[in-house]
């Protein structure tokens, strides 16, 4: 082997132009061969596994084949949401796959060996941790729900019957989160009188940039490097994001990089072309950082059909930024009438629930209806109540309860405005 | 850093180190709060100071008091002609908007009201933005979305001057700076209010 003359050295621009050479002709090749589709086999199992050993341990437990993983939708785009598929979930975690995402500037790529947050402003000492520092000082594990503050615009504004749950709700997700609170990072650096705002900046391609009032920077946020147990995913802020539970989901910076003390809001980027709430009589509302007590049903939704009358389970997630959920109620009769639908363990504050009601359908068409009510007593409110209050044209916290209709044959299509006749 | 030592000292002692404010009792205890440092007001003395440079580096914060806007200027004209070649082909050669909502309008003061009936109204520097650094904020931060940060400074309030004076916030003879962009007026009619949600009960 020693004999064996060395192939010349290559450069590594070299071998990646080699590489995308080879890729190039595979695209080709692949297109010359259109015609012939690769056909997947089905997944398959033996008649009975009993009989048959087992496959050894695999490295990481996959998905069942039978079991495909659904998508976030759309994906693909650079800006903009990617809406969760929750009528595919059972309990309150989400996957940490399939949480949705919304990015303002592509999904950034962080070395976290030279990933560093630096914290300055109205500080007694500006400092800069590395991740290594973070995971030496005390850290927090709690459940919190991240929604963003556009969920529900595709079921207040122009929705259409035969839309999904994950389409018009889909921008909520759930898990359990670790980091340093802020509250400790923010003692070493020592806040000065005067600083009344804190600005967390992402390491982004669109460098996201929210001010907050310094209240919740000293409440409950963190500075988190892991969910569900596994370092953060990259679209969604490896290798640390803010997470500021119960607010907007834009408040919880991705990709966080910088913390600024200030004494007034920046006015920044998204701060008042985009996260403003119109209200009626030409004002806004700006700085509406939490997200109000809201519950969606998951189960049945378009497109599920119910095969017939009998017992069929209503379920759904119900979530408030103010607190626990006390209590959730479900209608099917549109809203006349209400029953307590079950909390499925305990409620966390700032975290998402799953209620259930076991329903037993008559074969008669009928609307379905969830109403939550959190620990500060605010209910949800109704469609005509939102609009009233809001606008029909009103952009974010769009929290009104939502209504699915069942009809003769079994066929469940959402309701876009059940005030209409 | 004198309780790190502690522990540290400890390691090799037999039995299990203990913290000093666990050493009087021997249960673990459920914490609902915030971890705060065993001496009350030490510090973990972990993290180092941050320099000038990489502060300076990474700062680019700049609230509605023009606070830390950077030297330069950049003229009517000038934001035009870059408007042309960094923007049109997202947001439309006259700042309308495209990607079938994708890119938003940038151009249009009108109207200005009835926002929160109707949601097709575009909103536009001109009828919706009520700060005037918020654009240079933006165009700094995030654009073009292709190539961020590859404009200079100059470019940017170039931009920001063309901007102004394309939503009628500026006559056409404006050079935006430091100096003057804090001070433009806005022509939205909306009044921004601080969230007035009540806290607790009733409808909001």
């Amino acid at each position: 082997m020693s004999d064996t003359p060395k192939p010349p050295a290559r450069s590594r621009r070299e071998v990646l132009s080699a590489g995308l050479g080879a890729l190039a002709a595979g695209v080709t090749l692949r297109a010359a061969h259109a015609e012939e589709p690769v056909v997947e086999a089905p997944p398959s199992a033996p008649p009975d596994a009993t009989k048959v050993l087992g496959a050894p341990a695999p490295p990481r437990s996959e998905r069942s084949p039978f079991a495909p993983p659904p998508t976030v939708l759309p994906n693909g785009h650079i800006s903009g949401p990617a809406f969760s598929p929750i009528h595919t979930f059972h309990g309150t975690i989400t996957p940490t796959d399939l949480q949705f995402q919304r990015n303002h500037g592509g999904v950034a790529s962080i070395d976290p060996t030279r990933w560093k947050l630096m914290i300055h402003g109205l500080v007694e000492r500006p400092m800069v941790f590395t991740l290594a520092d973070l995971k030496r000082l005390p850290s927090v594990s709690r459940i919190a729900f991240l929604e963003c503050s556009g969920n529900g615009r595709n079921a207040y504004r122009n929705a259409k019957p035969d839309a999904t749950v994950q389409h018009l709700d889909g921008l909520i997700s759930n898990l359990e989160w670790t980091g340093v609170p802020l509250s400790v990072l923010l003692a070493e650096v020592g806040v000065k009188p005067e600083a009344t705002w804190f600005v967390a900046e992402g390491g982004d391609a669109s460098v996201m940039a929210r001010s907050m009032p310094i209240e919740k920077a000293l409440d409950d946020t963190l500075v988190v490097y892991a969910a569900n147990g596994e370092p953060l995913r990259t679209a969604h802020g490896f290798p640390v994001r803010l997470l500021t539970p119960g607010w907007e989901a834009n408040t919880s910076i991705k990709w966080l990089r910088r913390i600024e003390l200030v004494d007034q809001p920046l006015m920044s980027k998204d701060e008042t072309s985009k996260y403003t709430d119109p209200l009626p009589g030409d004002k806004a509302r700006q700085f509406s950082f939490v997200m109000d007590c809201k519950s969606v049903l998951t189960h049945p939704t378009f497109p599920t059909r119910l095969e017939g009358p009998g017992w069929w389970p209503i379920s759904g997630l119900a979530w408030s930024g103010r607190g626990r959920i006390s209590r959730v109620e479900v209608s099917t009769d549109g809203g006349k009438s209400w029953a307590d639908a079950e909390l499925q363990g305990t409620p966390l504050p700032k975290a998402a629930v799953r209620f259930n009601l076991p329903w037993r359908w008559d074969g008669k068409p009928c609307r379905l209806q969830s109403r939550a009510t959190d620990e500060t007593g605010y209910v949800q409110p109704t469609f005509r109540e939102f609009r009233e209050a809001r606008g029909a044209g009103t952009d974010f916290h769009m929290n009104s309860v939502r209504t699915w209709e069942v009809r003769e044959d079994g066929q469940v299509f959402f309701v876009p405005d059940p005030e209409a006749a | 850093m004198t309780w790190l030592l502690f522990l540290l000292a400890c390691g090799d002692a037999p039995g299990p180190a203990k913290a000093p404010s666990e050493a009087a009792s021997s249960a673990s205890t459920v914490r609902s709060t915030a971890p705060t440092h065993p001496a009350a007001g030490a510090s973990w003395e972990i993290g180092r100071a941050a320099t000038p440079e990489e502060i300076a580096a990474w700062d680019l914060d700049v609230d509605p008091t023009g606070r830390s806007l950077p030297p330069g200027k950049g003229t009517v004209p000038e934001g035009q002609a870059l408007f042309q070649t960094q923007c049109a082909a997202c947001h439309g050669l006259n700042g309308e908007g495209g990607g079938n909502g994708m890119y938003p309008a940038l151009i249009g003061a009108e109207p200005k009201t009835g926002f929160a009936e109707d949601y097709k109204i575009h909103k536009t520097i001109g009828n919706w933005w009520p700060y005037p650094t918020t654009i240079f904020d933006y165009v700094r931060r995030a654009m073009p979305q292709t190539m961020p940060g590859s404009l200079t400074d100059p470019q940017i309030y170039a931009l920001t001057a063309y901007l102004l004076h394309a939503n009628g916030a500026v006559p056409a003879d404006f050079v935006a700076d430091a100096t003057s962009v804090p001070q433009v007026k806005m022509p939205t009619k909306v009044q921004f209010i601080r969230d007035d949600r009540p806290e607790t009960t009733s409808f909001r």
